[in-house]
Formats: structure tokens, C-alpha cells, sequence
């Protein structure tokens, strides 16, 4: 790895940050920024999970108590989307901002003016978004998978839907310019790409995927709102369209996407376990490599989503075989973590466990994914709860995992204060147990054919399902928690030191906790 | 370093929220239009002044810098790579639709008329469905059509774009040469030849419609046919005006042989949107 010495002294003789809110509407400043899409990440994830919480209520008992179907659909609907944009990825954004000119020993993003940008069309997005569920229709109902013609069925918020997800592909898109900007760019002499830390390795890959798959997404749904308002046929047979080629470019972008989702955690990951296994990363260069064939090979196994609409045999085993060579690179990378732990002096802080939670269960994820890549399997399994349950190990238990120890991890570095230990220790516990009573008896559930989707089921699926149903509310509230112990930190604590970790290695630990407002102002010398 | 020539990071823009603020304006108006909310129209257009007004003051700003010398060398590569990868985006964007054009004609089309397994959606449904291209379906939406024609307006307009093409190259000479009545020349004749192509293109839409009762309704020929080639014009019209701005700040007297990246960024969308004319003209006219 890389040893570092650095001259954090800010001969800039300007100004530190400005007051008041408008320093917050203003910034360039990528920490500022950085801040800005964490809170606004956690703030969706809180009304996200509250859309999840009305799901898990109607579903705690079988029969109709709560809400109705249609208000149901669109809790499923909209959570998702909410997650997935607004939570999640703005969540990596965040921390992209927070890291990445750091960890390469740079002055700040590429392009600060349209990192401001990027983040500030969210919020007006998300507020778009949000706003059709008062429109008359409500809000989308159809899945947030968006399939023609159910979703061209929806009442007045339909267009307010689709230019939302305009707008958050522009500030994907103009995010991701800038990260790659950044990483080409701004490194510090000696810096050279092989010496990049992992994050910023799998975030340079990440924003290659997002410039290629947003735009298909927006040419998508574009055709999506013509079909309903400009008489087009794109998804419609009788023109001579084909609603399966939605889902075909749908899944052009969808499944890239999934990977936009947790590569950034697999380099999230891959920072935190030599910290605290106090070893190097096992196998770095092998880990770089696998990260950039897991993105080639996730262009070309999309339609694993469509085992069942009826495509020919051909294509069937193409994308199974495809699907399956994806488990080999991740492999690589399981077993990686799993060998730089191997013998090293661990101990268990907070953000440890997050990592060590996510490789265990993200890799439980991992093993449906597999079982549901073997084509004649997935005709049992597909559009189940098993499905649910597969993509929730992957994305909560994987992705939001990663967030979490990426919290934990950098808190202290970010604000100058130490997290409670003990409470946070009390919140990975409190998650992990409930997250599996939450997510894993869906995969019984969806083996024995309840769908996903639907509000009701039958009276066999209600003992998981209200064992489910009290996992998720115990999680809702641990994610309070969560929020607690970060308000906490924010507000004071133990003052946290330079290094804050022992075994921490890399360029942000070489600066103050919380560093200067401007980074390196000189680069750092790298050796 | 010194912080003579640190890396040039701005303070306070302001542009940004102006924009988020015209592009929700626009975007929210336009979807209100689309559901026949009264007044939205005017919203929509608020939106789109905010947001011309905001690329006024913000490239305003940028272009003083530039002029001030601000920028150095590293900014320069941050600009010169943001646009690149800018473009491939756009690339991917018609990717879609020249990727759902590429389905149709290949399986969608002959699948209804009962290739493979779709015999028996052909029998029971479609039945006397036959492949042909182009269509507007089984069920004849948008009613007779007549299918535009390659060798006409489209081809004149390929000529068009092409010379187009190699005038703005000829200026981009003019400029590393110092020669500065060349650079205006070429981009002045570059500017008007883009401008003839969307008013040509503009013609070709009124025939269509008019005429050969070809619509965005006509099935999915009428479909792919003006999504593509719209998209296309839109993108040329943008381009058109980036480069009539170019145009303008030549004529003052802007750029440098040295520096002079946002002609060059100009140049470079501008061979973005020929090249995509190149495809469409072979696979939505010729082919
Ligand atoms: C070993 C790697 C993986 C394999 C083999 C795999 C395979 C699959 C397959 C075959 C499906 C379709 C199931 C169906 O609808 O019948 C699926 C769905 C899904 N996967 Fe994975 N997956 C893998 C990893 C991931 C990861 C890493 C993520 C995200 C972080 C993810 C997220 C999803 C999501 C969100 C869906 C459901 C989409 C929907 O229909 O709403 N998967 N996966
Ligand atoms: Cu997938």
C-alpha cells in the first residue's frame, strides 16, 4: 500500500464557508456537498422506510385492515423508487463527494459549480415525485419497474413521475462526469491509478455505468410518455411495438444499475476490513480487475429479469450462462475479504461489524441470485417473494450495510467526534436481528408461491408473514436509532483523533478531524 | 504548488439553484400542459426563460473567466474530459431508440407475423399480419401512410450536415493558425448550413404530415421515424446555437490558438450530431 506525508497547512488565504443557509444553497465545496446528499440520503431513507412500514403493516395479517389495493401499490411503487434514487445512491454520491478528492490528494471535485447542480435538482425531483400522491390517480401504482401498459394507466401524476426520473438522471449523469473528472484529473503526483484505494476504484467504474445506463433509462421512459400522450406505439402490438421491448431496455439500464448500487459498497468494504484486520487488502489488483469485469459482464445479462415473458430458447441460456459468470468475479471478492481477515489482529468496532455483516449477508444475496439465474427455476421463483427477499440481502443487507460502516467508519473524520461505540454496537445488533426476521423468512414464503406485489395472500403465507412484518417495524425503529446516534455525534462526543482508527490507512486519515475546509491546497507527496 | 496556480475551485454559485428552479418550472409546467391543466403552459414557459436566463448568467460567468485567464492547464483537461464523456451520454441516449428501432424491425415485427414462436399469436390474433418494413401494425394505427422516402430532402440534408462538418473543421484551422477571418468565415457558413438543415427538416415534418399522412401516430414507423429524426433536430438546433454563440464571441475578438476549449467543445457536438444523422439516415431513410 501506499505510505503518505502530507502538508495540510492552507496557505489559501481566502475564506472558509460562508454563513447562514445560503452557504448551504451556494456551496462548492465538495465536504459541503458531500454533507448536503448524506442528509438528504438519510431523509429519504426515513420516508422510503415509512412507505415500507404501511406495506408491512397491510401485509402483517392476511385480508384487507389498512389501506387499499391501490394505495398499497403505490406504497410498493414509490418505496422503491424513493430507495433506490433517493436513498441509496445519493447515499455513495455523499460519500464520493466526502472521499474521493481526499482520498487522491485533490483540491476538490473536477467541477464544483455542477456538483452544486447535481445535488441541488434532487430535492426538486424528489418533491416532484412525491407531490403525485396527492394528484388525482395517485401515484405511480404499476411497480418500480415502470411496465407498459399498466404504468400508462396511471391518473395526473404519470408525467410529473417520468420528469422526475428525467431530473434524477441528469444529476446521476452530471454526478458521475464528475467523479470521473475528478479521478482522471485531479490526482496527486505519484498517485498513480493502481495506488488508488478501492473506493475510488469502484466509484470510477460506477460512474462509467451510470453514464451509459441513465440515459437509456430516460430514453425509456421518454418513449413511456409519448406512448401516452403523443399516440406513439413503441409498447403497444397493434402499431407493431412490442411491450417486451420496454422491459428490454428497461433492464438494459436496471441491471447495470443494480451493480451502480453495490459497487461503491464493495469499495466501502474494502477500505474498512484492513483497518480493522490490521493487513493489508488481500489480492488488490485482483480486486480491481474483478470490479471492472463484474461491470462488463452486467451489461449483457439484463434480461435474467424476463426468464418468463417468453423469449426464445436461445436467449434464455445466453443470459443464464451470462448471469452465472458474475458470480465468479464476486466470488473473487468474498473470498478476498475473507482472506485479508484471515489471521489478521481483529477487533469488532461498529463499522467492522457493518463490513463483516454485509460480506456474510450480502453473500446469502448472492446464493438466490444464483438460484434465480438458472432459467427453468426462476419460473417458480419469479415475481415471488423470493425475489423479494434475494434483492433485499443485496441491497439492504449489501448496500445499506455498506453505508452504514461507511457512516460509522468516517463520522469521526467528518465531524471530529467520536460516535458512541456502545450505541452503535446496540444499532448493528438490533439491524441484524431484526433485518433477518424481517427479509429471510420471504424466502419460504416466495418457494411456496406467494407473489410479491399484491396486498392480500392466503391464509398458509401468515405466520412468516407476520414474523416478517415484526422483524420490519423492530428494524424501522433501529433505523431511528440510527438516526440518533448520528444527530448525536454531529452534536459533540470524544473528540476524535487524526487517525481515529489504529489500523487506518490512506490520505484522509493524514488530516485533521474534521479536515480544513479546503483539502489539499497542496498536493500531498505520495510515495 | 503555490496558490498562484492551485486548481481553480469557484465560490458561491448561484447559477445552479436558478437552474433547479427553472428545470422544475419547465418540467412540472410541461407535465401539467400534457394533463390539460389550465395555465400550465405559462409555467412551462417561466421555466424555460428561467432557465435561458440562467444559462446567460452561468456561461457568462465561465467565459469571463476564461477571458480573465483563470483558467490553466489542469481546468482545462477537467473541461475538455466533462464534455467527452457529456457526449457519451448523449450517444446512450439514442442508443435507446436506435436500439428499440433495431428490435422492432428485427424481432417485434416478425415475431406479430408469426416467425418463431409467435405462430400462434399470429393465427388467433394477428392473423393475414405479414412483415414488412415499413409498418404501423396490425391493426393499421394512424390509417394508409406513405413511408419517406431516402433520396430526396433526407439526402440533401446529409450533404447539408457533412460539408457542415468539414467548414467548422476548416475554422478550428482559422483559429490555431491565427487567422482569424477564416475562423468566422467557417463557423458563420457552418452556423447557417446548420440552420437551413432544421429548417429542410422542418419542411420534410410539414410534408409528412400533410402529405403523406405519415404522423407520430402512423404505428411504429411513425414512431421511431420522428423520435429519432426529432431528437436528432433537436440536438442540432442546440448545436447550432452553441456554435452561433462560438460565432459571436469570435467576432469579439474570444479565444486564443491556445485556449479555446469551448469552440472545440462546440466542434466536437457538432460531429457528434452529424455522425448520429449518418446513422439515421442509413437505418431510419435507407435501409
Ligand atoms: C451473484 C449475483 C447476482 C445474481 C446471479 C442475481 C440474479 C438475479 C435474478 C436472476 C433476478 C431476477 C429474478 C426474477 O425476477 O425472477 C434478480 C433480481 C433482482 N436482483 Fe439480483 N442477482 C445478483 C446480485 C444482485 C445485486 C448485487 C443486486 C443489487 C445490489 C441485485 C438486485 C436485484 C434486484 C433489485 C432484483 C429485482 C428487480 C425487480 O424485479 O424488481 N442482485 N437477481
Ligand atoms: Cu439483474
Amino acid at each position: 500500500m501506499t505510505t503518505v506525508t502530507a502538508d495540510t497547512h492552507d496557505d489559501h488565504h481566502d475564506h472558509g464557508p460562508a454563513k447562514g443557509f445560503m452557504r448551504w444553497v451556494t456551496t462548492t465545496n465538495h465536504k459541503d456537498i458531500g454533507t448536503l446528499y448524506l442528509i438528504f440520503s438519510l431523509v429519504m431513507f426515513m420516508v422510503g422506510g415509512a412507505m415500507a412500514m404501511v406495506i408491512r403493516l397491510e401485509l402483517f395479517q392476511p385480508g384487507l385492515q389498512f389501506v387499499d389495493p391501490g394505495f398499497f401499490n403505490q406504497m410498493t411503487t414509490v418505496h422503491a423508487l424513493v430507495m433506490i434514487f433517493g436513498a441509496v445512491m445519493p447515499a455513495f454520491v455523499g460519500l464520493a463527494n466526502w472521499m474521493l478528492p481526499i482520498m487522491v490528494g485533490g483540491p476538490d471535485m473536477a467541477l464544483p459549480r455542477m456538483n452544486n447542480w447535481s445535488f441541488w435538482i434532487l430535492p426538486f425531483a424528489f418533491a416532484m415525485l412525491l407531490s403525485t400522491f396527492f394528484m388525482d390517480g395517485g401515484a405511480a401504482a404499476g411497480g418500480w419497474t415502470l411496465y407498459p401498459p399498466l404504468v400508462l394507466q396511471g391518473g395526473n401524476g404519470f408525467p410529473y413521475m417520468i420528469f422526475a426520473i428525467h431530473m434524477m438522471g441528469i444529476s446521476s449523469v452530471m454526478g458521475a462526469i464528475n467523479v470521473i473528472v475528478t479521478i482522471l484529473n485531479m490526482r496527486a503526483p505519484g498517485m498513480t491509478l493502481m495506488k488508488m484505494p478501492l473506493f475510488v476504484w469502484t466509484w470510477f467504474i460506477t460512474a462509467y455505468l451510470l453514464i451509459a445506463v441513465m440515459p437509456v433509462l430516460a430514453g425509456a421512459v421518454t418513449m413511456l410518455l409519448t406512448d401516452r400522450f403523443y399516440d406513439t406505439s413503441f409498447f403497444s402490438a397493434a402499431g407493431g411495438g412490442d411491450p417486451v421491448l420496454f422491459q428490454h431496455i428497461f433492464w438494459f439500464f436496471g441491471h447495470p444499475e443494480v451493480y451502480i448500487l453495490i459497487l461503491p459498497a464493495f469499495g466501502v468494504v474494502s477500505s474498512i476490513i484492513p483497518t480493522f484486520a490490521r493487513k493489508p487488502l488481500f489480492g488488490y489488483s485482483s480486486m480491481v480487475y474483478a470490479t471492472a469485469s463484474i461491470a462488463f459482464l452486467s451489461f449483457i445479462v439484463w434480461a435474467h429479469h424476463m426468464f418468463t415473458v417468453g423469449m426464445p430458447i436461445e436467449g434464455e441460456l445466453f443470459f443464464m450462462y451470462a448471469t452465472m459468470l458474475i458470480a465468479v468475479p464476486t466470488g473473487v471478492k468474498v473470498f478476498n475479504w475473507i482472506s485479508t481477515m484471515w489471521k489478521g489482529s481483529m477487533t469488532f468496532e461498529t463499522p467492522m461489524l457493518f463490513s463483516i455483516g454485509f460480506v456474510i449477508m450480502f453473500t446469502i444475496g448472492g446464493f438466490s441470485g444464483l438460484m434465480l439465474a438458472i432459467a427453468p427455476a426462476d419460473f417458480q421463483y419469479h415475481d415471488t417473494y423470493f425475489v423479494v427477499a434475494h434483492f433485499h440481502y443485496v441491497l439492504v443487507t449489501g448496500a445499506i450495510y455498506s453505508i452504514m460502516a461507511a457512516a460509522y467508519y468516517w463520522l469521526p473524520k467528518w465531524t471530529g467526534n467520536m460516535y458512541n461505540e456502545k450505541m452503535g454496537q446496540w444499532h448493528f445488533w438490533l439491524s441484524t436481528v431484526s433485518v433477518n426476521v424481517l427479509f429471510f423468512p420471504q424466502h419460504f414464503l416466495g418457494l411456496a408461491g406467494m407473489p410479491r406485489r399484491i396486498p392480500d395472500y392466503s391464509v398458509q403465507f401468515a405466520e412468516f408473514n407476520m414474523w416478517s412484518s415484526i422483524g420490519g417495524f423492530a428494524f424501522g425503529l433501529s433505523q431511528v436509532f440510527f438516526c440518533y446516534i448520528v444527530y448525536k455525534t454531529i452534536k459533540g462526543g470524544e473528540k476524535a483523533t487524526d487517525q481515529v482508527w489504529e489500523g487506518a490507512e490512506g490520505l484522509e486519515w493524514t488530516l485533521s478531524s474534521p479536515p480544513p475546509y479546503h483539502s489539499f491546497t497542496t498536493a500531498p507527496e505520495i510515495k | 504548488m503555490s496558490s498562484e496556480n492551485a486548481y481553480y475551485v469557484p465560490h458561491d454559485a448561484k447559477w445552479p439553484i436558478v437552474g433547479s428552479i427553472g428545470l422544475t418550472l419547465f418540467l412540472g409546467g410541461f407535465a401539467g400542459q400534457l394533463n390539460g391543466t389550465s395555465m400550465a403552459a405559462n409555467v412551462m414557459i417561466i421555466g424555460f426563460l428561467v432557465l435561458v436566463y440562467m444559462m446567460f448568467g452561468w456561461f457568462g460567468d465561465v467565459i469571463n473567466e476564461s477571458e480573465s485567464g483563470t483558467y490553466k492547464k489542469l481546468e482545462d483537461v477537467s473541461f475538455r474530459m466533462g464534455m467527452i464523456w457529456f457526449i457519451f451520454s448523449e450517444v446512450m441516449f439514442f442508443a435507446a431508440f436506435f436500439g428499440a428501432l433495431y428490435y422492432i424491425r428485427v424481432f417485434s415485427v416478425p415475431w406479430l407475423a408469426g416467425e418463431g414462436s409467435g405462430a400462434t399469436t399470429n393465427e388467433f390474433i394477428w392473423s393475414g399480419f405479414e412483415a414488412v418494413w415499413p409498418t404501423n401494425g396490425p391493426a393499421a394505427v394512424g390509417g394508409e401512410y406513405e413511408k419517406m422516402g431516402a433520396w430526396g430532402l433526407p439526402a440533401i440534408n446529409t450533404f447539408i450536415l457533412l460539408t457542415s462538418g468539414a467548414t467548422v473543421t476548416w475554422a478550428h484551422w482559422g483559429l490555431v493558425a491565427n487567422k482569424r477571418k477564416q475562423l468566422i468565415m467557417g463557423l458563420a457558413a457552418t452556423v447557417l448550413l446548420g440552420f437551413i438543415f432544421v429548417g429542410l427538416q422542418a419542411l420534410e415534418y410539414s410534408h409528412g404530415y400533410n402529405e403523406l399522412n405519415l404522423t407520430m401516430g402512423s404505428g411504429i414507423y411513425g414512431s421511431t421515424f420522428y423520435m429519432l429524426t426529432g431528437f436528432h433536430g433537436f440536438h442540432v438546433t442546440v448545436g447550432a446555437i452553441m456554435l452561433l454563440v462560438m460565432l459571436v464571441r469570435s467576432i469579439k475578438g474570444h479565444f486564443t490558438p491556445e485556449n479555446h476549449f469551448a469552440f472545440e467543445a462546440a466542434a466536437w457536438y457538432w460531429h457528434f450530431v452529424d455522425v448520429v444523422w449518418l446513422g439515421l439516415f442509413i437505418f431510419v431513410y435507407w435501409l
